[in-house]
């Protein structure tokens, strides 16, 4: 009998504690308020389904448990009720499906109007480029990454002279414009992801992903890395600050485009002592270091 | 993965075969009382030996057809670079047809009870898979002086990976195939040594398959074909 | 109404007795046995010893997320190689192993009327490679580096690069030798558990009147004979990755600013690869214990089990669709996006037969004359944690909502519940069911009851608030929270929280290892039937099963495996060798 009354403490509490408890997505920053819908509707029917059966079960135990002298009914099926089960299923699973799909195709279909940042990840660290005045990112390559071009920009591109290169610091966006965010990795996988935003994708060395969204509120936001990248990814934070077109233009100016700072460096050697394992450890730990005091 | 897909698909046109006949239709708890009349007894007349044998070559099956599918997925990026295919791996294939034939011969002789020509096909076969064996390896010996080094382009990375996987698999064949053979000299039982050769060239004829199919696929041939298939249905 | 056919019509049992492997010494009755009861006691043994590794584990993992800064030796880099190894054991080694190697091994022969598995020899073999492959895992401990921290997932490019622990040394290496052993070792284990029930099964055990156990396993079976490849080829491409420096899932990378010798590899080839694999595998984990919790429903119920066909018919979709599913994991990986309405579809369809499983063992319920034994609680403390994981499979199977949710603690709770907690009460269950078989003795009944109450309860407290850390946006995989914003004051509190419980459940194992070995001599005697259950397993003349399982004459089977309460019967169960018609039995010939 205690399984009983756990059972149905099980469906009250777990409703209690979806309703009352103070731990709930964060308040949303993006446009993309069409997926904390869905997962609503999802966080209905699942619901009423997880109650429904629990509470039934608990019937059951309670009205069939066993007794001297009693004896199970013979049933080994019923069509009828298994057919309509499956019907319900179907239908319940399709009204969660069919607005999904509905939000994803929004989600990967970009809008015309949308600008361009392009995200660069490394260990540990987030590095941005925007398109400078002739509105185009130049090309590049993880093969001509150097200390002094870190984000492996191409420099005979005439495309990416004008580039704004943020080196491991700050983003800014303005508010209410929608945003393309180009992702790319120099080493391993990362992911870009902001919790206000709701969106997030991979960044896979060699390729280029993206994903799109329109801020909505100006703010501080935390970025996170949402894909195992090795020791440092706890640690791998950065920070988008959405601005009011002011703030934003103001901010743009004082960065520098990949022609100035490549500029005074045309000379140094990118020559890189061969390192062996040692050397590699003690260049994760220095890494770590520098990205634990940030 | 469509290659993998198009494999699980035939492997469950079989499973879906098998299933069709095990009346999954019918009301088991109508059914009691009886052993053998409405309930017939219905497992396969083949070996049981036979039956792990076939499950066996399906796993390896689809060990294939996913290095087949890494293989078409891989090659669609940029830096892939075909390798010439060496001279020598037709002689290899012509070695492990004969191989086959030979276990064929075997296996049919196992059947009359033909000993002596059993003894010699098993021979025959051990050889010449032998004989394919060290072509294999004097062709990865050509492709290295040449230049064409494991790492150097994942065309030559996946070459050595899919002929040592199947060389991996010819030689555990010819540990099976050796105990054959030394059962056909020591006097096996005839319908156990029969069973052997025929599990023997079974396995043989479908590494000999899987073999054609892997040197179509190195070659670039199924490329090829598959790009054709591709523009005949759009 | 039925006449039974003379047995001559009948072709003979296909290993007579005769045939049958004896054992001549000590070692190769107990150690080098051949014999299946035998070998799943020591596939049982193995994962249980390795799943304990695997627990400890997860203590420190709570010990630093419930208690951020306290423990100093648990550095981040101990942190992933914790992770790392706690995943791979539970999911590979612990759960695979143990209803595959053991369940399968013990059941499969005695429930199919069989005297042994087709290949014993090679039954063997298996259990032996297993054993290698859980050695080199556990060597990695003690290698230089450590084990290999890049996640049970095992992501190229981390995986094999310095940045991870282990990745340029030998964890890596290590663990990619175990899998590659492991399934090998699986390979010749599985061809056993197939063949056996193809070809080994009694007189008129027809496919339909096989127990739902039976077709869980065996549908497993299949399909982690045609998943494990996939894992295989990716192991073996990144071994080769890693030590001769092939460029398969390597691109261009800067490691520490330093470019190292790759080229233009696939990172995502991989992911489709593994997943390729990963998700049967949660099916191949699953499917067992819907079919052990079928059985053990219908028979502490007294009542059959509601739509067995139905059953059948689930269990077999189930199967055939989770290998059309496996990208749903990769939602947010950078694969092509159109990919997404192809997999949410696919993934959500595999609800309905799940969802009809589910119907079907509470409807079993009803009406039905339900003993709350040990094994019954489990079961229905299954059902309700699997619905609640399922449930939350259709938040990250839709693929929009798995945007935001994919990769936070929302995920690390989902799969715990519902392939963690869920089959691990299954196989609680499970023991509880068959232990009197296995030894002959009953397990002791307090302590049974509470190491029932503290696990399901606390699993329960565990997993349950967790989705709503995920839902904050809390990531995954990370060795310290204490830096995320969106991570409240009082989140950090329910983290400590579920630390808490989780020693607590861990304790509770402990006791219930305690029982499973002072029962064996201080149990109740059980005697040959002490559940009343009609499948063959109960209707062995010796109990513990004899070698060879039924003596002389292996049994002959008249009835489907859930005959319970049939009406105009005595007894409210009739086994499944017992000759006979009883109740509403009209079919027309």
């Amino acid at each position: 009998m205690p399984i009983v009354v756990v059972l149905v403490l099980i469906v009250l509490g777990s409703v209690l504690f979806h309703f009352l408890s103070p731990w709930w997505w964060t308040p949303i920053a993006s446009n993309w308020d069409y997926i904390d819908n869905t997962i609503i509707i999802t966080f209905w029917i699942t619901g009423v389904v997880f109650a429904a059966v629990v509470l039934f079960m608990a019937y059951c135990v309670f009205r069939f448990r066993h007794r001297e002298g009693s004896r199970a009914a013979y049933e080994p099926e019923n069509r009828r009720l298994e057919w309509w089960l499956t019907i319900v299923t179907g239908v319940g699973v399709t009204a969660m499906l069919v607005p999904g799909l509905f939000v994803w195709s929004r989600f990967v279909n970009v809008p015309s109007d949308a600008t361009v940042v392009e995200v660069v990840g490394q260990q540990w660290q987030w590095s941005f480029r925007l398109p400078g005045k002739d509105g185009k990112l130049g090309t590049s390559d993880t093969r001509d990454v150097t200390a002094e071009n870190p984000l492996g920009v191409i420099a005979k591109d005439p495309n990416g002279q004008d580039d704004v290169v943020v080196e491991a610091a700050d983003l800014h966006l303005p508010v209410g414009k929608p945003v393309k965010m180009l992702l790319r990795s120099i080493d391993v996988l990362h992911d870009f992801y902001v919790p206000e935003f709701r969106a997030k994708m991979d960044m896979i060395p060699g390729s280029v992903t993206y994903f799109w969204f329109t801020p909505t509120k100006t703010g501080t936001f935390q970025v996170l890395c949402a894909e195992l990248c090795g020791q440092g990814h706890p640690m791998m934070h950065g920070i988008v600050m959405v601005d009011t077109q002011e703030d934003y233009v103001a901010w743009l100016d004082q960065q520098q485009t990949f022609a100035q700072l490549s500029a005074p460096q045309q000379t140094g050697s990118a020559e890189q002592a061969p390192g062996n394992a040692t050397v590699s450890a003690l260049k994760v730990a220095a890494k770590l270091e520098t990205v634990g005091s940030r | 993965m469509s290659v993998i897909l198009v494999f699980l698909l035939v492997i469950a046109g079989f499973a879906g075969w098998w299933l069709s006949h095990q009346r999954l239709m019918t009301k088991p708890w109508l059914e009691q009382g009886a052993a053998g009349d409405f309930v017939p007894f219905d497992r396969s007349g083949l070996p049981t030996a036979k039956i792990g044998l076939g499950v066996f070559l399906a796993v390896v099956g689809c060990l294939f057809a996913l290095f087949t599918s890494a293989y078409f997925m891989r090659m669609a990026l940029s830096d892939w670079q075909p390798l010439p295919m060496p001279r020598l791996l037709w002689l290899n294939t012509g070695m492990l047809v004969l191989s086959s034939v030979a276990l064929q011969c075997a296996s049919v002789a196992a059947r009359k009870r033909q000993m002596d020509t059993v003894r010699l096909g098993l021979a025959a076969a051990g050889l010449t898979a032998i004989a394919f064996l060290v072509g294999q390896l004097m062709a990865w010996r050509d492709l290295t002086a040449d230049g064409y080094f494991l790492a150097s382009n994942p065309a030559n990375s996946f070459f050595y990976l899919i002929t040592g996987m199947h060389g991996l698999h010819i030689v555990g064949g010819l540990v099976g195939l050796g105990r054959t053979t030394a059962g056909a000299w020591n006097g096996a039982r005839p319908e156990r040594l029969r069973l052997s050769v025929e599990l023997c060239a079974m396995y043989w004829h479908f590494l000999l398959f899987v073999w054609l199919a892997i040197f179509a696929l190195l070659a670039g041939w199924a490329a090829t074909f598959i790009d054709i298939c591709r523009q005949l249905l759009t | 109404m039925v006449d039974v056919t003379p047995a001559d019509a009948v072709p003979p049992a296909e290993v007579a007795e005769m045939e049958l492997y004896h054992p001549h010494s000590w070692w190769t009755k107990y150690v080098f046995s051949q014999d299946a009861k035998v070998i799943a006691i020591q596939y049982s043994g193995t994962a249980t010893a390795i799943g304990l590794v695997a627990l400890v584990l997860s203590w420190l993992m709570r010990l630093q997320l419930g208690f951020p800064g306290t423990f100093d030796f648990i550095t981040p880099e101990a942190y992933y190689q914790f992770i790392t190894m706690h995943g791979m054991i539970m999911v590979i080694y612990l759960l695979t192993a143990l209803f595959l190697g053991g369940f399968g091994n013990y059941l499969i022969p005695l429930m199919v009327g069989a005297r042994d598995m087709v290949f014993p020899y090679v039954n063997m073999l298996s259990y032996w490679i297993y054993l290698l492959a859980v050695l080199v895992l556990v060597s990695s401990f003690f290698a230089p580096g450590g084990p290999t921290g890049a996640g049970w997932t095992l992501y190229p490019p981390q995986a094999i690069m310095t940045g991870t622990p282990g990745g340029q040394e030998w964890g890596i290496i290590l663990m990619l030798v175990s899998l590659i052993l492991f399934i090998i070792g699986f390979t010749m284990g599985g061809l056993n558990y197939v063949v056996t029930v193809l070809q080994a099964r009694t007189r008129g055990m027809t496919m339909m009147r096989l127990p739902l156990t039976v077709w869980g396993i065996f549908t497993a079976t299949v399909m982690a004979l045609l998943a494990f490849p996939a894992l295989f080829v990716a192991c073996v491409m990144m071994l080769l990755d890693r030590a001769l420096g092939t460029s398969f899932f390597m691109p261009a990378v800067v490691e520490m600013g330093e470019q190292l010798q790759h080229n233009g590899g696939s990172p995502i080839l991989f992911q489709h690869l593994f997943w390729f694999f990963g998700h049967p595998e949660v099916y191949i984990v699953a499917l067992p214990a819907f079919g052990i919790v079928s059985d053990l429903i219908s028979t502490h119920a007294r009542k059959n089990i509601f739509g067995y066909r139905m059953m059948v018919w689930a269990i077999v979709g189930i199967g055939a669709l989770s290998f059309v599913v496996w990208a749903h994991h990769m939602y947010v990986s950078g694969m092509h996006p159109y990919f997404g309405f192809f997999f949410a579809t696919t993934t959500l369809i595999i609800a309905i037969p799940t969802a009809i499983k589910v119907y079907n063992w509470v409807l079993t319920l009803w009406r039905g004359d339900i003993h709350l034994t040990i094994p019954m609680l489990f079961a229905m403390a299954f059902i309700v944690t699997f619905v609640n994981g399922g449930l939350t499979g259709l938040f990250l199977g839709n693929v929009v909502v798995d945007v935001p949710l994919s990769d936070t603690m929302f995920v690390v709770a989902h799969f715990h519940m519902v392939m963690g907690v869920a089959p691990i009460l299954v196989i609680f269950g499970a023991i509880y069911h068959w232990y009197p078989k296995v030894t002959g003795r009953m397990l002791n009944e307090t302590l049974g009851r509470f190491h029932f109450w503290v696990t399901f309860l606390g699993a329960y407290l565990i997993f349950f608030p967790m989705h709503y850390i995920g839902l904050m946006g809390v990531p995954r995989r990370y060795a310290e929270m204490t830096d995320v914003t969106v991570m409240t004051e009082s989140a950090h509190h329910l983290n400590s929280f579920i630390s808490i419980m989780a020693f607590i459940v861990g304790f509770a194992q402990i006791v219930f290892l305690f029982n499973l070995i002072w029962s064996i001599r201080h149990g109740r005697e059980a005697g040959g039937n002490p559940w009343r259950a009609t499948t063959l397993e109960w209707q062995t003349p010796q109990t513990p099963p004899a070698h060879g399982n039924f003596g002389k004459e292996l049994p002959i089977v008249y009835r489907w495996a859930y005959d319970y309460s049939v009406p105009g019967a005595k007894e409210d169960f009739i086994p499944q060798n017992m000759p006979g018609t009883f109740g509403p039995s009209r079919e027309p010939a």
